[in-house]
């Protein structure tokens, strides 16, 4: 069995949900609709032997040049599958619309889902339904926004809000400091 | 921040085996800046919460910001440990996007420097796993060795650590007589030295005591968890990228791929030694296959070093436009996205780029084999001593760098 039976198979079963389908430079990519994302990623692992979950990630759209495969939503979930045994693979794009950005969890299927899609959520902003654990993991747990969207800026001009509390933390704790002087922070600024 | 910071946390009454132990992120044996909150019943890990981010710089929004030939110095940032091969994996996905090919001696020497930075790694994966567990001879031993290639990196390209080796379409430098020499000479000593620490700790009964058992995989909880390289193979899974996907000259060298069966510490150490006998062959095979011609493509984009040495180039406002024109020309080709994964020291180093036909990739993703690898800890550790729980952050060999980004 090739990718592109694959993704045969998955025009047939999910004919509602698949949207479109391409190929580039070899490999297969399958636009679907989010709403049964949890049956065909299932499907895809029990009935097509793809075991292994080689990378999650969000996309944001928004500023995106129309190319050979349509985007249809403003944001995109991208799941590559792969199958160990029988050496094929696939990738799944799940649109997701920006009104209400949130998709199915995957992380009853795959355990190590859980921390791509906590990654997905802090750097994009999509909510995982059905997640045991959607916090932030690289960014602080206060921080606002979500930096891979396209309209946040790369550079900011304020400080981190933290930082002022930190500084604060740190000058009640220099008390305990050897060499007091040296290390209080906000002296060399 | 505030709850981070919150040092007091009060134990109930009667519960006084119940602790909380924030460990990290300055713990040495945490290989960075990874922290990790335990829950314990006394010795036992009820639950075990790792904490990532410490090292976060941005690197997929900088990315986007950035061409790819610059993106090229990132990839130098993550696996800090064993950079060549991060380079290698960058290079492979981007000539895969813009359909740039490579010479076939650009090929060989990337083989080669990955093989090198595999063995640079495991190494260091070994030595501190090793030192972690109480080992103190094996660390020194190991250092040795990589320091010998350290040096060849050195004398390669100009840098140990950051290298920045290969380029868009082939490789920045040539070798020289005398690196392969030297490298011919480590060849034929590192079985000997591999089986120096054999001899220190493969029947040490502390070594087995401390990794026989501990931290057991089973294939499917493997596959579940989203590990790759070394840790998976360790648990009997045949998955290695540079068979199942060939880069470089990998599908031109013979090489086999080790396999464990017992799924624990000491079946992923027995793992890593074989698969650097295996690296130490494909060097072996590099150094005598490496054929003559250029190292770089015709068609790879304006900016590799001059071929006259001593002379400095800048990246000054013609030849960035020059690039640009160049990518411009290659719209074509460019639109689309495309994820191509490679085998690096520590398991599967994934880039998915999207490309909308301009100048820089439009979304870069990194899928860093140590991100995936710490979100196991909580799975792995869970019902294991405390000690245990530093020999399996020792045998998932991670390295922060790369789980942050």
């Amino acid at each position: 069995m090739e990718s592109t039976d694959i993704v045969e198979k998955l025009r047939k079963k999910f004919s509602d949900d698949v949207l479109d389908s391409y190929q580039h430079r070899g490999q297969n990519g399958v636009l679907i609709r989010r709403d049964h994302i949890l049956d065909v990623c299932t499907y895809l692992r029990d009935e097509c032997s793809m075991n292994h979950l080689m990378c999650l990630t969000g996309v944001d759209n928004s500023k995106r040049k129309a190319t050979a495969a349509p985007c249809y939503e403003r944001f995109e979930v991208v799941y590559q599958f792969y199958s160990i045994a029988e050496k094929y693979r696939i990738r799944l794009r799940a649109q997701v619309p920006e009104d209400d950005c949130s998709i199915e969890s995957i992380t009853s299927l795959w355990i190590g889902a859980d921390w791509l899609e906590r990654e997905c959520y802090d750097l994009m902003g999509i909510h995982f339904d059905g997640h045991p654990d959607l916090r932030r993991i690289l960014t602080p747990d206060d921080w606002e926004g979500h930096p891979l969207r396209k309209e946040y800026p790369l550079r900011g001009d304020g400080k981190w809000t933290g930082y002022e509390e930190l500084k604060a933390k740190s000058k009640e704790l220099s008390r305990f400091d050897f060499y007091q002087k040296d290390h209080e922070i906000g002296e060399h600024e | 921040m505030s709850k981070a910071m919150n040092i007091d946390i009060p134990v109930p009454a009667g519960n006084e085996d119940h602790y909380r132990i924030k460990m990290g992120p300055q713990h040495p044996a945490t290989h960075g800046v990874l922290r990790v909150d335990l829950d314990l019943q006394g010795e036992t890990i009820l639950e075990c919460v790792p904490h990532v981010g410490y090292l976060h710089r941005g690197f997929e929004k900088l990315a986007e910001h950035r061409s790819y030939v610059q993106n090229l110095v990132l990839t130098d940032r993550l696996d800090y440990i064993a950079a060549m091969a991060n380079n290698v994996g960058y290079c492979e996905a981007v000539e895969k996007l813009l359909g740039i090919e490579v010479p076939l001696r650009a090929k060989y020497l990337r083989t080669m420097v990955c093989e090198m930075s595999r063995i640079t790694g495991h190494l260091l994966g070994l030595a501190t796993h090793a030192l972690d567990i109480g080992a103190m001879t094996v660390f020194l031993y190991c250092f040795r060795e990589r320091e010998v290639l350290l040096e060849l990196f050195a004398e390669l390209c100009g840098a140990r650590l950051t290298p920045t080796y290969t380029r868009l379409g082939g490789v920045r430098q040539d070798v020289t007589h005398s690196i392969m020499m030297k490298l011919e000479r480590f060849v034929d000593e590192f079985p000997a030295n591999i089986e120096e620490y054999e001899t220190l700790i493969d029947t040490n009964r502390i070594w087995l005591k401390r990794t026989v058992d501990v931290g057991t995989l089973s294939a499917e909880d493997a596959v579940s968890l989203c590990i790759t390289g070394p840790s998976l193979r360790g648990s009997g899974v045949d998955y290695d990228i540079r068979k199942h996907f060939p880069y470089a000259a990998y599908d031109l060298v013979d090489f086999e791929v080790p396999l464990g069966e017992a799924g624990d510490t000491y079946a992923r150490y027995r793992c890593r030694m074989e698969e650097m006998r295996q690296s130490n062959n494909i060097l072996r095979q590099c150094i005598e296959q490496m054929p003559p011609g250029p190292i770089v493509g015709d068609d790879a984009p304006d900016l590799v070093m001059p071929v006259k040495p001593g002379r400095k180039v800048e990246v000054d406002a013609p030849a960035r436009q020059g690039l640009i024109k160049l990518i411009e020309d290659r719209e074509t080709f460019m639109e689309g996205d495309i994820y191509v994964p490679t085998e690096a020291p520590k398991g599967e180093l994934g880039f998915y780029f999207i490309s909308d036909g301009n100048g820089s990739p439009y979304r870069m993703h990194i899928r860093s084999p140590s991100f995936i690898h710490i979100g196991a800890l909580k799975t792995m550790a869970k019902g294991t001593m405390v000690a245990d729980l530093i020999a399996i952050i020792g045998t998932m060999d991670v390295v922060l760098g790369e789980c942050d980004r």
